[in-house]
């Protein structure tokens, strides 16, 4: 049996040593497939890419050198060339693993907020975002106001002040 | 007995660490001015232990001591020279040594530059950074030695570096990456010793600023060759995984973008105290977790990592201790930190606001992401589920959209109140000519319409052409074009050098995904394979012979239109030590596109398979990066901090009311000095 | 009430530690199977005994059984294996083995060396039918029911106190709802 190696980014600086429980025959991370058209080589790239390897660390289909990677990519092959679906293909997978080979979760009732909590905070962000700037109006009233052309006459002079100290000095 | 001096110093350190978490900060509560001024000889004195302990390790290293088992475990007797010195950083152990030896140097830094600093601010800072550094230094103590022994049998031999590490970028790529981290704990002390004091004004700003940039421009750095280092090291063309242990790194990024944002509008203007606090404190709290999360093995666990939870327990004790407590005093002082200026809707905060709710929301989403397995594993009672490249890709590159639409309007707009009217004179020619340009150039270079390609090019000129407009209308006031760009600050230049690295990053990012090919084939030699316009062929394989690897070499011809352009030569490696094979990619990189062939293996006869891949526009990736970086440290080196040096007695006393009146004399007064 | 929004940075992140606290213990890295409680998938494969002729479903024990993924390469297959030949000698329960992507001529030497606990030994030099197992390296072990449901899997090695405190008990279990 063959020590291998899966790293992925920064995995590199901590490198945790994951042992191939496969034969050292499957170490080869590139095969070499014949399509008879563009289109079904780049879904099997696409689809190779969607899936984790199961024995891995953390590392997709393509790029895992593990032994189990290498035969799903095969029966991805197999699969796009009786002309399966994507879907189909995806259930295949579903079927043996779980939704541990997903990378892109399914939507469910678990995995919604996972989905939404983005737009949520995004929501949220916009929110106190107004929020800040409601109130950041409403506490500099009138005083508030004369202050700031006071202000803003002040910088115009510090600004000429400025670029006249920087031309001197050019 | 050297490596025992090695642990020696590095409880001495712990001491020193512990004493200048205690004595200044009390120091600073009574007004004791010497106690208070203990902290800078006392920093002084954990640097030159540390950096003791950290010689001594790579002394045990380079003389192939290995009855230091981290030694034994990282190093071969065999391995060059310039990876033995550099195999601290390749473990656990050796790397969190070298993790705390920089923040010592941070520390360090600080003293340096602190002269115009009160004495009390000072020695607060100090403080929290020591009692940082006492958790680093009982953490090793207790959980990872990197001086442990193996004794009293020393294997003869190490087990080598790993196969993977052995390359020039793991010299430079852990020192930058952890430099850049561990520098937000600067800032992180800055906003306790604020919080601690109550007195957060543009003074303590100005203060912070420099360090904020300058952390966050080394984190740029480091994240960018890490990324790059993937993508020439691990041979599939990848250079951004969506990793769990590289997800943290980008939240603290992200963050720290957010903080230098908001920390521009507290100096200026005043406002945002509070959130600027906050996110100073979740910036660190970001890089601990980072920690936590590579440490523990918590998420990217094997079986062996998982069954010792010590050290995760230890981390997260720590996280607890530093951020909770944090977050505690935050809400209890927060309202002290009153923000004093109002502006109105379509001002110059308005739009950093908006940059930050950005930021924030896209770290939340990464967190999210990262986090979400574990929760879902331990609510669901042991279900697994995957969140991947395909999730983040979803989330993330919207949000990026939104912030490069804002990131042309952002440095136009003005403090305070910008017109509208000023805006829409500025903007509508941009954007006309963003929108014209984006689509033409696409679709009269590839004969389509792409529309990915197009988005791309609409957003990327889009700023561009705003920061051409900005620094046009920006330079008009001088009786020269060249004088008037020379009278702009350096701050200035460094925003806009690091806005357009950004840009360029997020262009190369979109365009290499979107322009990508690659095909994996069995050649024999003589054999040739086409790609895009290229055709490369296959001139068969030599031995070589490596210090520490065997390999065989494949030599690859490019020709295209019948002409040759070069060799690349793409090697499969066998680690003799260890017995690792390795892939050492040929890549001809161009500003426009990399070429590269990774070398798969040997078929019956005498073919190799291999994968062929033209990358058009990855290299604008970390070119970006560079640019994103310059500016960050362009605008730390900018004059206002150096200018305010001169005025330190007066600082003590200002307070935000009278910001503006200050900002003028100090400006009055730092021109008479320079 | 604006002091108190001010907490809430600090719940936030103690909601998150007690999850990452609780994430330590968690092993994320077994995969629970989805095949739990479905009959063991068909196959049509060679056996080492059999060679050239073909097994399936059919061939298999109609009593309770263990089903385990090996190979010639796999050393942790080698701690196994005294337990699996214990558990043949006292006639505990019969054990299938699939020989998971080896060479026969291997498989067949190692068996030799090591002794064989095996009543039939199924030869999956490709690891498709491993792929319909979920299957993702050796040793994987599976208890196979008498109806030929699938009613537990055990990832990586079993060693003694696994055997005595996972595994006895499901063959207990198994075995006595054979018998009723």
């Amino acid at each position: 049996m063959m020590p291998m190696r899966v790293v992925s980014g920064f995995a590199l600086i901590v490198m945790l040593t994951l042992v191939s429980l496969v034969s050292d025959e499957a170490q080869a991370a590139i095969d070499v497939y014949e399509f008879e058209t563009v289109e079904q080589e780049q879904r099997f790239r696409d689809l190779s890419n969607e899936f984790r390897c199961p024995m891995c660390q953390n590392a997709n289909l393509t790029s895992s050198p593990g032994g189990v990677a290498a035969d799903l990519r095969r029966e991805i092959y197999r699969m796009i060339m009786e002309g399966q679906t994507d879907q189909e293909i995806e259930a295949f997978m579903l079927a043996r693993y779980g939704d541990f080979i997903l990378y892109r979760p399914r939507l469910t009732m678990q995995t919604l907020l996972l989905w939404f909590g983005p737009l949520l905070f995004l929501l949220i962000g916009i929110w106190v975002a107004f929020t800040i700037m409601r109130r950041s109006g409403t506490e500099s009233p009138g005083s508030g106001e004369s202050l700031n052309a006071d202000e803003e006459a002040r910088l115009k002079k510090l600004l000429a002040q400025k670029n006249q100290d920087a031309s001197d000095q050019a | 007995m050297i490596p025992e001096l090695g642990n020696f110093s590095l409880i001495l350190a712990f001491g020193l660490s512990i004493l200048l978490g205690v004595i200044p900060m009390i120091g600073a509560a009574r007004d004791n001015l010497l106690w208070m001024r203990l902290a800078r000889p006392l920093t002084a004195g954990i640097f030159v232990f540390l950096s003791i302990s950290l010689l001594i390790l790579g002394y045990s290293f380079v003389t192939d001591d290995f009855s230091v088992a981290f030694v034994a475990n990282h190093s071969n007797s065999a391995l060059p020279i310039q990876y033995k010195m550099t195999a601290v950083w390749g473990g656990h152990e050796g790397s969190f040594l070298f993790w705390t030896w920089m923040l010592s140097g941070w520390m360090l830094a600080v003293t340096v530059f602190s002269k115009a600093m009160p004495d009390n601010f000072v020695a607060r800072v100090l403080a929290i950074m020591g009692l940082i550094c006492v958790g680093y230094t009982l953490f090793m103590l207790a959980t990872s030695n990197p001086f442990d022994r193996v004794l009293p049998l020393p294997p003869a031999d190490g087990a080598d570096l790993n196969a993977a590490l052995q390359d020039f970028a793991f010299i430079i790529h852990p020192p930058s990456l952890y430099m850049g981290y561990v520098g937000f704990s600067v800032v992180f002390a800055f906003a306790i010793a604020a919080l601690i004091s109550g007195r957060l004004d543009a003074a303590w700003a100005r203060w912070c600023r420099p360090w904020a940039n300058a952390a966050w421009a080394i984190l740029t750095l480091g994240l960018s060759l890490g990324s790059w280092w993937a993508y020439y090291e691990l041979g599939w063309g990848g250079w951004w995984a969506w990793d769990p242990v590289e997800n943290p790194p980008l939240i603290t990024w992200l963050l720290g973008a957010a903080l230098i944002h908001s920390l521009a509008a507290t100096e200026k203007r005043g406002v945002f105290k509070s959130w600027t606090v906050l996110l100073a404190i979740m910036a660190f709290a970001s890089s601990l977790l980072g920690t936590f999360i590579t440490r523990s093995g918590l998420l990217t666990s094997v079986h062996a990592f998982a069954t010792d939870p010590t050290r995760g327990v230890y981390i997260l004790g720590f996280l607890g201790l530093i951020i909770g407590g944090s977050l505690v005093l935050y809400a209890i002082r927060a309202p002290a930190l009153k923000s004093e200026f109002g502006f109105g809707s379509w001002s110059r905060e308005v739009f950093l606001l908006a940059n930050n709710m950005i930021l924030v929301v896209a770290s939340a989403a990464i967190l999210l992401g990262t986090l979400y397995p574990m929760v879902y594993q331990a609510i669901s009672g042991g279900d697994l589920i995957s969140v991947g490249p395909p999730y983040f890709n979803t989330i993330f590159v919207p949000l990026m959209g939104i912030l490069v639409v804002l990131m042309a309007i952002g440095p136009i707009s003005r403090w305070k109140k910008t017109s509208a009217t000023y805006l829409r004179q500025q903007l509508t020619r941009v954007a006309i000519a963003a929108v014209v340009l984006g689509v033409a150039i696409p679709v009269v270079l590839t004969l389509e319409v792409p529309i990915a390609a197009i988005g791309t090019a609409v957003l990327a000129l889009w700023v561009t052409f705003a920061m051409a407009s900005d620094l046009w209308t920006k330079s008009g006031n001088k009786s020269t074009r060249l004088a008037g760009l020379k009278s702009l600050s350096l701050s200035y230049w460094g925003m806009q050098l690091a806005h357009f690295g950004f840009i360029m990053t997020m262009a190369g990012a979109c365009l290499t995904s979107i322009y990508s090919i690659e095909r994996s084939v069995l050649l024999q030699a003589g054999q040739s394979a086409e790609l895009g316009n290229y055709t490369f062929v296959f001139n068969g394989t030599e031995p070589y012979q490596g210090p520490n690897f065997i390999a065989d070499e494949a030599s690859i011809s490019v020709i295209r239109d019948e002409e040759f352009l070069f060799n690349l030569y793409a090697q499969k490696r066998l680690y003799t030590a260890s017995g690792t094979p390795a892939t050492h990619m040929g890549i001809d990189g161009r500003f426009f596109r990399d070429l590269f062939v990774s070398l798969g293996d040997p078929r019956a006869g005498g073919a190799w398979s291999m994968t062929l891949y033209v990358k058009p526009f990855v290299r604008w990736i970390w070119t970006g990066t560079i640019f994103i970086a310059l500016g960050g440290i362009l605008a730390v080196t900018d004059k206002r901090y150096r200018r305010y040096k001169v005025r330190r007695g007066e600082a003590v006393s200002v307070d935000s009311k009278q910001k503006t009146g200050d900002q003028t004399s100090a400006v009055s007064g730092g021109e008479l000095t320079s | 009430m604006k002091n108190l929004k001010l907490y809430l940075p600090v719940i936030g992140f103690a909601v998150l530690a007690v999850f990452m606290w609780r994430g330590l213990y968690l092993d994320s890295r077994t995969l629970p199977s989805v095949l739990l409680d479905r009959p063991l998938p068909e196959f049509e494969l060679r056996a080492l005994e059999t060679g050239d002729q073909l097994v399936s479903l059919e061939d298999l024990p109609d009593e309770p059984f263990i089903l385990n993924i090996w190979g010639s390469y796999c050393l942790p297959c080698l701690q196994e294996n005294p337990i699996f030949m214990a558990a043949r000698e006292q006639g505990i329960i019969p054990i299938v083995g699939v020989n998971y992507k080896d060479t026969d001529d291997a498989a067949r030497e190692w068996l030799d060396d090591n002794g064989n606990p095996f009543t039939l030994s199924i030869v999956d030099d490709t690891g498709r039918y491993g792929i319909d197992l979920g299957v993702y390296g050796a040793p994987e072990t599976f208890i196979v029911d008498s109806q030929g449901v699938i009613r537990y899997k055990h990832i990586g090695v079993i060693d003694y106190q696994a055997w005595d405190d996972e595994i006895m008990p499901v063959i207990a279990a198994v075995q006595a709802e054979a018998r009723s």
